[in-house]
């Protein structure tokens, strides 16, 4: 083991944590005020059970020894899972790093489902997307499975992170459906200030996820750092030409969407290229989220906080753009279609449709099993209410007039009422 | 004239401001406001501290009206702010003595009577 290494990974598990809270303020700010707090939990809620489940079962599932579409259940329960080196770092270390991102995974599929779905069925669904999806996902790509075996590249997630959740996300909105006033009224982020607070977070944050997937201190966690800096840079200064093309005005949502495409294309790359070829994959990487988002906004599909747009097409986009940039002169490792290896394209392009073949359909049939059990969205009239009041039963701005002091005999009934009222689904 | 007062749910607003501008109403001024309509008030719970809500957000519409306008114009919001739930509000026809233009000081009829704005 090397003490440089695990001082690194220390951090970037830190800093790869960082990011669900971050992914809460950016979500957090692009909704109605009535539902910031419900948003923001979606995100947060994520850091409990998802990572209880990752050390208990979904790490096991991933990383366990196990055959070409699932790991095992070797580490159920944490077993044999101590501090003997796996690679250069501990292994204890290694599964906490990684269960960093099984949390930001399942995170970053709220965001085509805020404002409608009931948080229960919420809960629900990030648990069992995260053995059912992220753990094999991760296993056919970074686990041994056969993604690896093909030799698909995915430094740190483009297709297992950001492809992955982004499916996810596009059939939990079809099947989530519309929110009540989609299409009908303008809904608009309630505080942009928050957004942007968020992006900052989500880049800081970044560096732990794709310098860190390097599993230690060393040339290639330099390259993927230097990647991260330069690609969202990239993204942003091509996304500022084309909000002024388009409307002559640059725009904070816009920048701050940039920086998270640019984050999410160079995601799959970042190992992998040199610095020039960083730039370019950024640059190259706005206009089909660009163009996405335009498009989406046009059609019936809610995907509210645009997951697909931003992590779908960015996602898919940087898998591609590591099959023509891959170049062993930086990386000391595999080669892209312009360093002679074309097939390199194919490979990526596979890897694409295995992962959203599978992460769409498996979500639909998660969401459909739990719809059997409890309804997934909120009363029309809750909706109406926001969730932040029917879900949590708290308020992110309040001014505080009018609240009368419960005392602690009388508050037995009041929750009880409030959450009958909440399932009731209309008597607010 | 009239001045018609609306106290309304926030989350009908949009269906109301809707129905009125198809109502061909224009003119109004709304505020955000906090009253109690004997709904039921909802309970909230900051960490060991519950409280019940006695206040619910409402929304205040005031819109002076000539009186042909009148009957349209609660209509409008008769339909488009009612959900069926004790809360939905009220909606007062006030008379008015005098309404003045401050742009032209032009008065009552003339002063309520929408004309299109230049650019």
């Amino acid at each position: 083991m090397n003490n440089a290494d695990i001082t690194w990974m220390l951090v970037a598990t830190a800093l790869v944590l960082l990011m669900t809270p971050a992914l809460a303020f950016f979500y957090g700010g692009m909704v109605r005020s009535k539902n910031a707090l419900n948003t923001m939990m979606m995100s947060f809620v994520a850091l409990g059970p998802v990572a209880v489940l990752w050390a208990l079962v979904g790490y096991s599932l991933a990383f366990g020894q196990g055959g070409a579409f699932v790991g095992s259940l070797q580490y159920a329960g944490l077993r044999g899972v101590g501090l003997d080196a796996q690679g250069t770092i501990p292994h204890l270390l290694f599964m906490a790093f990684q269960g960093t991102f099984a949390v930001i995974t399942a995170a970053l599929i709220s965001g085509a489902v805020v404002e409608r779905l009931r948080f229960g069925s919420y809960l629900a669904f990030i648990v069992l997307w995260m053995l059912a999806v992220y753990a094999p996902v991760a296993h056919w790509v970074w686990g041994g499975g056969f993604l690896a075996g093909d030799g698909a590249l995915d430094f740190a997630g483009g297709a297992v992170v950001h492809v992955n959740a982004a499916a996810a996300a596009l059939v939990a909105a079809l099947v989530v459906g519309p929110r009540k006033d989609y299409g009908r009224h303008a809904m608009l982020p309630h505080s942009v200030p928050l957004t942007l607070l968020g992006t900052g977070l989500l880049w800081f944050g970044w560096f732990g996820f794709n310098a860190g997937s390097a599993l230690a201190a060393n040339q290639t966690a330099a390259l993927a750092f230097v990647n991260t800096l330069l690609a969202p840079a990239a993204t942003l200064a091509t996304w500022t030409l084309l909000d002024l093309a388009r409307g002559g005005r640059v725009t904070a949502i816009g920048a701050a969407t940039a920086i998270v495409v640019g984050l999410v294309v160079i995601t799959p790359a970042a190992g992998y290229v040199g610095p020039g070829a960083a730039l370019a994959i950024g640059a190259l990487g706005a206009a089909p989220s660009y163009l996405a988002l335009i498009y989406r906004a046009r059609t019936r599909l809610d995907d509210s906080l645009d997951v697909v747009a931003a992590h779908g097409t960015g996602g898919a986009t940087g898998a591609l753009l590591t099959g023509v940039f891959a170049d062993p002169a930086w990386s000391g490792g595999p080669s892209g279609l312009l360093a002679g290896n074309a097939g390199q394209l194919a490979v990526q392009a596979w890897s694409l449709l295995v992962v959203i073949a599978y992460s769409g359909v498996a979500t639909f049939v998660i969401l459909k099993a739990i719809a059997l059990v409890c309804p997934l969205r909120i009363g029309g009239r809750v909706e109406g209410v926001g969730l932040d009041v029917s879900e949590h039963g708290e308020e992110a701005y309040t001014t505080g007039d009018g609240a009368i002091l419960v005392t602690p005999g009388e508050a037995a009934l009041g929750p009880r009422a409030n959450a009958a009222l909440a399932r009731s689904g209309g008597a607010l | 004239m009239k001045l018609i007062v609306a106290i309304i749910r926030p989350e009908q607003l949009s269906e109301v401001l809707e129905a009125l501008f198809h109502a061909e109403v224009r003119g109004l001024t709304i505020s955000r406001v906090q009253g109690h309509g004997g709904e039921m008030e909802h309970v909230e719970n900051y960490r060991g501290t519950t409280v019940k809500m006695a206040l619910a957000e409402k929304v205040r519409l005031e819109i002076g009206v000539s009186n042909h306008f009148v009957q349209p114009t609660v209509d409008a919001i008769l339909g488009a702010a009612r959900t069926g739930e004790v809360g939905d509000g009220k909606v007062m026809v006030l008379p008015i003595e005098r309404i003045y233009r401050i742009r032209t000081g032009e008065q009552d009829q003339d002063a309520v009577t929408p004309v299109p704005a230049h650019r």
